[in-house]
């Protein structure tokens, strides 16, 4: 009933190839674009902006930007805190020393600056592969959160060797420092998601995409039919860099406000991100919605369910949490190695043949 | 003798200490990814699981004695016995074996022939399950774990060392006795490998999985065992850090600490476990002598893995690893 393509007659090639090529499928996406812009900003609280929306669209971000790089071109990625740690000291930087500029094209340059920092660390990819490489990326998380820590021109020689994060406005309104209001920040955070989404989308379906899938699905064989590797893993590098740059200033300057690399950037980030993509699923753009939106939810859920109303201590509970993420991710691998995203394909072919099973 | 050349003669000396330490986790994972090709990262986790087990036991703790107390509103902490070590260490490394048998059961045998790396992230989420469930049963405070070690400062060392250079090196009793214990289990797991009969089919298994099959050797088996000889080196690695600074949740990050060690020595090699963790060992400890005050200090935390990182671009396979060999 849902999801059909009866009646749908393409007659260009434009409409034949777009994103969404089923007519459900399409206004369904302008719907939720459309509840995301005109409604919940509206309708927004501090409380959910903070515990929910905020870290949602911006690990949805940082999902999508290592999606891109383990679930496309399958390099695993270790390193995801570090270079999260790369876009917010970089956009601290970039505030703090042109504060006429416009906040947007901080983010934009940080995003840009982390680029270049992962293509670099990317470098050994071309020698070495899977959990080798793995491991080679933890270099990349531990010497850049040292290097945040121990060089205090990254954080203004300021005494406490946090960076903080100063007012600044889009259009008149603040949406970094103390004085923000849920709907700036939650909107900002969503333009950049939008644009982050459209931008990998399209991307991923088209020539370069295809070259990725090919490096993942075996190397070798990609080379000889005359992708160059070189190329192709290092452009993944670049631009997964690019997306976790940008996650990672909006995180630091719209989330937190206040950053310490150790802390905000650690390995744990790393592995919560990786986890995310896990869960939502491998070499989807979707998947990293659902597995950000998943893990981000988990917590708030479970505090609400165990200490809210079970009153169980709050320790317990976060034991408990640790259990259920470490089960969640070897029964996806088991059950589900696609994630939600496979969970989620499945329902709409079946909801396309309900309620006639033939 | 110049002052500088005598401090880092003892620095390398500590350095070769902590190595051995570095190399005893590293064994644990050599010995798994010999076997199934599994790289389990989730070996730090089981040292630090098995250290709870073994303080928990000895110390008669409740297991989910939080939990049953938050439940059902009981106040239980303690059986009101303690065990005595050797005791306590037979039943933890029981529990390991149960541990290796249900990993074994719920887990691997449903992955088999799963890419490797597929494996590798299911071994993640085994760590933070592992962890999760050690906190919950023996809860995540601070212990202090004494089997009886000698630890302190070394006074024959000491002394002797006085009369040479007229600087007395300080090396921990603690660190030559797993020095020694180290040297006992390589020596005792190449015997097991190389003279008994399951170490013969394990040896088997690691060549060829399919061709171990056809002749007789259960696999199911074989991973079982070698899930709980790598329980037994962590729980061995969960004693000597456990009683060098405490079991803690920083004891299950060594084995962050034993990744560069592998890559250095490769993932296959037994003594390559044992060179790179001296490798290790040895260079962070002179680099953070030499370089680390120049450059703010904490080097240790990342200077293992840029010397892995440049290590592989030059030799992928690490020191003694096979040699790597692709086809299409």
């Amino acid at each position: 009933m849902f999801y059909r393509e009866a009646g749908d007659f393409k007659t260009s090639y434009t409409d034949d190839s777009q994103t969404f090529p089923i007519k459900f499928d399409r206004y369904r996406y302008y719907v939720v674009l459309g509840v995301a812009f005109g409604v919940i900003p509206f309708l927004i609280n501090d409380y959910w902006a903070n515990a929910f929306l905020l870290p949602f669209l911006i690990y949805s971000i940082a999902a999508i930007g290592l999606n891109i790089l383990t679930g496309y071109c399958g390099q695993v990625s270790l390193g995801t805190g570090g270079f999260m740690a790369v876009g917010a000291y970089a956009c601290y930087k970039l505030m703090t020393a042109f504060p006429d500029v416009n906040i947007f094209f901080h983010v934009i340059a940080a995003g840009g600056i982390t680029a270049i920092v992962c293509t670099a660390f990317g470098l050994p990819s071309l020698r070495i592969k899977g959990f080798y490489l793995a491991v080679a990326t933890l270099a990349a998380q531990f010497f850049l959160v040292w290097l945040f820590n121990k060089v205090s021109w990254f954080y203004n020689y300021s005494a406490s060797g946090q960076i903080n994060a100063p007012e600044r406005t889009v259009f008149g309104v603040p949406v970094t420092g103390a004085n923000t209001e849920a709907w700036a920040t939650y909107l900002f955070c969503l333009v950049f998601l939008a644009i982050s989404a459209i931008i990998a989308r399209n991307l991923t379906r088209g020539m370069q995409g295809r070259k990725w899938m090919a490096i993942r699905d075996m190397d070798i064989a990609a080379e000889i039919i005359g992708v160059n590797p070189l190329k192709a893993k290092l452009s993944a590098f670049a631009v997964s860099g690019f997306f976790i740059g940008i996650s990672g200033a909006l995180f630091f300057a719209v989330y937190l406000g206040a950053a310490e690399a150790g802390d905000s950037f650690g390995i744990q980030k790393s592995f919560l991100v990786l986890f995310m993509i896990i869960i939502g699923g491998l070499g989807s753009i979707f998947g990293s919605f659902a597995g950000a939106a998943f893990l981000v939810l988990l917590p708030v859920a479970l505090k609400l369910v165990g200490v809210d109303l079970f009153g169980w201590p709050t320790d317990i509970v976060a034991h408990i949490q640790l259990i259920i993420v470490g089960a969640l991710i070897i029964i996806f691998l088991i059950a589900e190695p696609h994630g939600i995203a496979q969970l989620w394909r499945v329902a709409k072919e079946k909801l396309r043949l309900w309620p006639f099973p033939h | 003798m110049p002052e500088q050349l005598v401090f880092a003669m003892e620095v390398f000396l500590n350095g070769l200490m902590a190595g051995v330490l570095y190399a005893l986790v590293a064994l644990g994972f050599v010995l798994i990814f010999k076997a199934s090709g599994i790289f389990n990262y989730a070996q730090g986790v089981m040292a630090l699981f098995s250290a709870m087990t073994l303080v928990g036991i000895m110390k008669g703790q409740v297991p989910f004695a939080h939990v049953i107390n938050a439940i059902f509103g009981t106040d239980v902490h303690y059986f009101g016995w303690t065990v005595p070590a050797l005791l306590a260490i037979m039943l933890t490394i029981a529990v390991m074996v149960l541990f290796a048998w249900a990993v074994q059961k719920y887990i691997f045998r449903h992955l088999v022939g799963q890419e490797p790396i597929i494996l590798f992230m299911a071994t993640i989420g085994l760590a933070y399950f592992l962890e999760g469930v050690g906190d919950l049963m023996w809860n995540s405070e601070i212990k202090k774990l004494d089997v009886g070690l000698p630890q302190g400062i070394n006074e024959a060392i000491d002394n002797y060392t006085f009369n040479i250079f007229d600087y007395g090196f300080f090396i921990d009793n603690l660190d030559i006795v797993a020095t020694v214990i180290a040297a006992l289990l390589v020596g005792g797991l190449v015997i097991f490998s190389q003279y008994s009969k399951e170490g013969r089919a394990m040896r088997a298994v690691a060549d060829d999985h399919q061709a171990a099959l056809s002749v007789g050797v259960s696999l199911n088996f074989i991973w079982i065992m070698v899930w709980s000889v790598a329980g037994f080196v962590a729980l061995v690695a969960g004693i000597m850090w456990g009683t060098k600074s405490g079991v803690q949740f920083s004891l299950s990050l060594i084995a962050l600490k034993a990744l560069p060690v592998l890559m250095l020595g490769g993932f296959t090699s037994i003594p390559g476990a044992i060179v790179g963790g001296l490798i290790i060992g040895v260079g962070e400890k002179l680099f953070e002598f030499a370089i680390g005050p120049m450059v703010g200090g904490a080097t240790e935390n990342w200077f293992a893995y840029v010397l892995a990182l440049i290590f592989l671009v030059f030799r992928p396979q690490g020191l003694f690893g096979e040699k790597i060999i692709e086809r299409v």
